[in-house]
């Protein structure tokens, strides 16, 4: 709703904001035509759904990131989070095997491990750097290095893998659909939903924007600061849980390996959502598109041979810079002189 | 005047048109803010723009001087048409504006500021000792005795605009515009300005000066351009224009009465009393008792911690000892939540450091102290929307754009808002700092008259102000501060300029002890 108020401020004051709210969603849009020219298999069930799951992962990591960054943080530990939570998961669930058998019971109690160490990891990362008054960047980067390397010790430097039976139970997690739609988007729609509502519509939502846009003024407003910061990163390691509830059972494995660069990606789709990295002002929605024009551009790359699948990160990269270059509206008032 | 009065038979200087706008408007959106204004600079002149809060004054200079474009209208610059583009262009052409905000990089120091994109350079590198040589004639001239290597972010405000103004001269300015250069500065820094204006204004340099204090434009300028509500009302010789005059026409209507009337309050009522409070190294056994529906003054000069006192007072800094009541009743306060809860709010002197979200609209900063009244689970946006529209109405917030981000108010209408933002939690003690800081006198008056209200409604207030007919024309009583302690609590005919300063200077029988830090 926050956009469709941002677009209506627009129409009084230039079309200028408007871009702003609407350019990813015109991206996607472009992006998806792009695709359809490409490849008639790009708009087909099957491809579709299997780029909105993808991007279901990185999407709703990004969501929990969405709040990081607007409250002025950054959490730059979430890919190494998920493999250490993927890898605690497993480690655990084998175990219980023996005791409770491959059952819905153990598959439930690893979820249940998986939310609690989602919400203590971030809270080490809210905690160290509100009350140590460490710079986020540095705290998340160490945590990034501590998270790794617990789950390459774990896996003793090779891969855990799920037990067999088990991992049938799981299954339907990742490759389940309620109403032909796949259960990873559902989840990826009802976290955005929830984080949309958090974000935009509660105190502690609006909290999340005075200290991004000025810390010293939300304190000046008797915020607790540091209490709504580390709220944003515990929201965030549940979000890197949930995201890891439903990775488990695709791959059933987890290594050292395993979510490298998530954090980035995630970083990447907040950033081309339109949320400013700076802090002050951010946007759920835009998040989600951003995710998906993520999985979306590594999908087009395969069905095309035109450019390398190998360079999937190139063109990301690009794209990231092109969406901050167009919103940041420089280039309209030099057209506009 | 006398300068004025030898420039005046200058003639042809006087008659060098330099810079100048014809019939700018200007539109920000719907929000039309400039009406058909045009303004001459002429070389070697000092010419006034005055007006309040909000009539235009920035945004007429920043057209000026390229940082934002007329929506119609046109500038001549030595009577040929000109465009410019943006700053860099107006720049090259000489025309130089010092912005109200000041706008320098605060972790570079003053020398790298003052150079910033036009380094001194010997072949591929810096000429650091040219530039820091360069830089500190520049400060000797203004006699600012900054070390060239100190950071932006070290140095008090009155020092960076002093660097602004180095900044300026190193550039060659022809044109000079200053918006309101002096709300930052001390008495004597603005005697050291006002001959550096001098002087330039000897060298042949046409200056636009910005500034709603009368005395000012009196001391420097030759002519006046009065602007009101976007429009220009007049522009004459400063020389044939008086004061009240020019109040006149800056407020369009009388200021009949600047201070609210003062109804005696009972002495034995008391809202809140503080005992023995101490700050280490800051405040030393500071006691007072502030009674319902008065306002009380804390006068003192700057470091005699008046501020560190009321900063303890809300927990936002850590007392060593002391005990406050509110209404009789002991209470404890660690945290400005606490200070909160007890009924006591706190408006802060530094509006945009730490009272307002610049880049947020006026709605979510209204509420974002008394978030909890619009929703603990779902805030509440349409109470949000009527408590704004109450606002408006009741510390008439004059937005040309309701929508438009709060740091491009005026100060007036950012120092309503603030004033609004903190009643909205409906506090019964209100610690007031620097109410009217770089404010017009329309909207002073105002905000005495809201300052007024609040009393006659029981709330009482604490009032802490550099302005002495502020402090005098507001206070019941004064409590005067030097070095820490409470030397004095002024009242009836004791409350008068002179005993302050007694007891600021410590001369006063009770004698503050010399502080630390
Ligand atoms: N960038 C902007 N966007 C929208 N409104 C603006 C902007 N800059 C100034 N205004 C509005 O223009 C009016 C005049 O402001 P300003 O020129 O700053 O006045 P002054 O300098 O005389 O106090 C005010 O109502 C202000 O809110
Ligand atoms: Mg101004």
């Amino acid at each position: 709703m926050s956009s469709l108020e941002r677009s209506e401020a627009s129409t009084s004051s230039g079309f200028n904001i408007d871009f702003k709210a609407l350019g990813p969603f015109l991206a996607l849009v472009g992006l998806f035509v792009l695709g359809t020219v490409i490849n008639d298999a790009f708009l087909s069930g099957g491809n579709l759904s299997n780029i909105f799951t993808r991007a279901a992962f990185i999407g709703i990591i990004a969501v929990g990131a969405t709040f990081v960054i607007t409250a002025g943080g950054i959490d730059l530990s979430v890919g190494s989070m998920a493999a250490f939570i993927s890898g605690a998961m497993i480690v655990v669930m084998n175990t219980l095997v023996a005791t409770l058998g491959a059952g819905i019971e153990t598959v439930l109690i690893g979820v249940v491990l998986s939310v609690l160490l989602g919400i203590a990891a971030g809270a080490v990362n809210g905690l160290v750097s509100t009350k140590g008054k460490i710079e986020a960047f540095i705290v998340t980067l160490g945590t990034m290095g501590i998270y790794r390397s617990l789950v390459t010790y774990m896996a003793d430097g090779g891969t855990l893998s799920l037990d067999f039976d088990v991992r049938g139970v799981y299954r339907p997690v990742y490759y389940g659909d309620i109403l032909g739609i796949p259960v990873p988007v559902l989840v990826f729609f009802a976290v955005a939903v929830a984080g949309y509502v958090l974000l935009n519509m509660t105190p502690f939502g609006r909290k999340c924007f005075a200290i991004g846009s000025n810390e010293q003024v939300a304190r000046y407003s008797a915020i607790h600061v540091d209490r709504v910061k580390t709220l944003t990163y515990v929201i965030q390691g549940l979000c890197v849980s949930v995201a890891t509830i439903i990775y488990v059972p695709r791959l059933g494995s987890a290594s050292s390996s395993t979510g490298v660069l998530w954090e980035l990606e995630a970083i990447a789709a907040v950033i081309i959502g339109g949320t400013m990295l700076k802090g002050g002002y951010g946007r759920i929605w835009g998040t989600v598109i951003g995710a998906i024009m993520l999985t979306t551009i590594g999908n087009i790359l395969n069905l095309t041979d035109a450019i390398s699948n190998y360079l999937n990160g190139a063109v990301q990269g690009l794209i990231i810079i092109v969406a901050v270059f167009l919103q940041s509206g420089d280039w309209r008032r030099k057209k506009s002189k | 005047m006398t300068d004025a009065a030898v420039h005046a038979v200058n003639p042809d200087q006087q008659a060098r048109v330099r810079l100048s706008g014809r019939e700018i408007c200007k539109s920000f959106g719907p929000a039309q803010v400039l009406f058909d204004v045009s303004i001459d600079l002429h070389a070697g002149e000092v010419h006034a723009l005055l007006g309040e809060n909000g009539a235009g004054k920035s945004t007429l200079v920043k057209i000026l001087s390229g940082y934002h474009q007329p929506t119609s209208g046109a500038l001549s610059l030595d009577q040929a048409e000109v465009t410019f583009e943006d700053s860099e262009v107006a720049e090259n052409h000489g025309v130089i504006l010092i912005h109200q905000e000041l706008n320098l990089a605060e972790q570079l120091t003053v020398e790298e500021n003052i150079f910033l994109g036009r380094e001194i350079k010997r072949g591929w590198f810096l000429d650091k000792a040219a530039m820091r040589a360069e830089a500190k004639k520049l400060l000797d001239q203004l006699q600012c005795d900054v070390d060239p290597r100190t950071r932006i972010k070290d140095l008090a405000v009155s020092d960076r605009q002093m660097v602004e103004i180095a900044k300026a001269l190193s550039k060659n300015a022809d044109i000079l515009i200053l918006d309101e250069p002096t709300a930052v500065l001390t008495g004597r820094e603005v005697d050291i300005l006002f001959d550096q204006i001098r002087r330039l204004r000897e060298q042949g340099v046409a200056i636009l000066y910005i500034s709603h204090k009368l005395d000012e434009i009196k001391a420097i300028a030759d002519r006046v351009t009065v602007l009101r509500d976007g429009r220009l009302i007049t522009t004459e010789p400063v020389a044939e224009v008086e004061k009240d005059d020019m109040a006149r026409l800056m407020v369009g209507r009388d200021i009949k009465q600047m201070f609210p009337d003062r109804a005696p309050v009972e002495a034995h009522d008391v809202a809140m009393s503080v005992r023995n409070l101490s700050v280490d190294g800051q405040v030393r056994d500071a006691s007072f008792d502030l009674r319902r529906g008065e306002v009380l003054g804390f006068a003192g000069i700057v470091g005699a911690g008046r501020t560190a006192l009321m900063e303890a007072i809300i927990g936002l800094r850590d007392r060593s000892s002391g005990e406050i009541e509110r209404n009789g009743e002991p209470v404890s306060i660690h945290s400005l939540q606490d200070a909160k809860k007890c009924g006591i709010a706190y408006l802060t002197k530094d509006r945009k450091g730490s009272g307002l979200l610049l880049n947020m609209d006026m709605r979510p900063n209204l509420t974002l102290l008394a978030l909890e009244k619009f929703g603990t689970v779902i805030l509440n946006r349409k109470a949000e929307e009527a408590a704004l529209a109450n606002a408006i109405e009741a510390f008439d917030i004059r937005a040309a754009d309701p929508k438009a981000k709060v740091g491009d108010f005026s100060g007036g209408n950012q120092q309503k808002l603030l004033l609004a933002k903190v009643m909205e939690t409906d506090p019964e003690v209100v610690i007031i700092d620097e109410p009217t800081r770089g404010i017009d006198i329309g909207t002073k008056s105002q905000i005495y008259h809201f300052i007024g209200d609040l009393t006659k409604r029981g709330k009482s207030v604490i009032l802490l102000s550099s302005e002495m007919p502020e402090m005098l024309g507001l206070s019941d009583r004064i409590a005067v501060m030097a070095a820490g302690r409470i030397t004095g609590i002024l009242e009836g005919n004791d409350r008068n300029e002179h005993e302050i300063m007694r007891h600021a200077t410590g001369i006063s029988g009770k004698q503050g002890v010399s502080v630390h830090e």
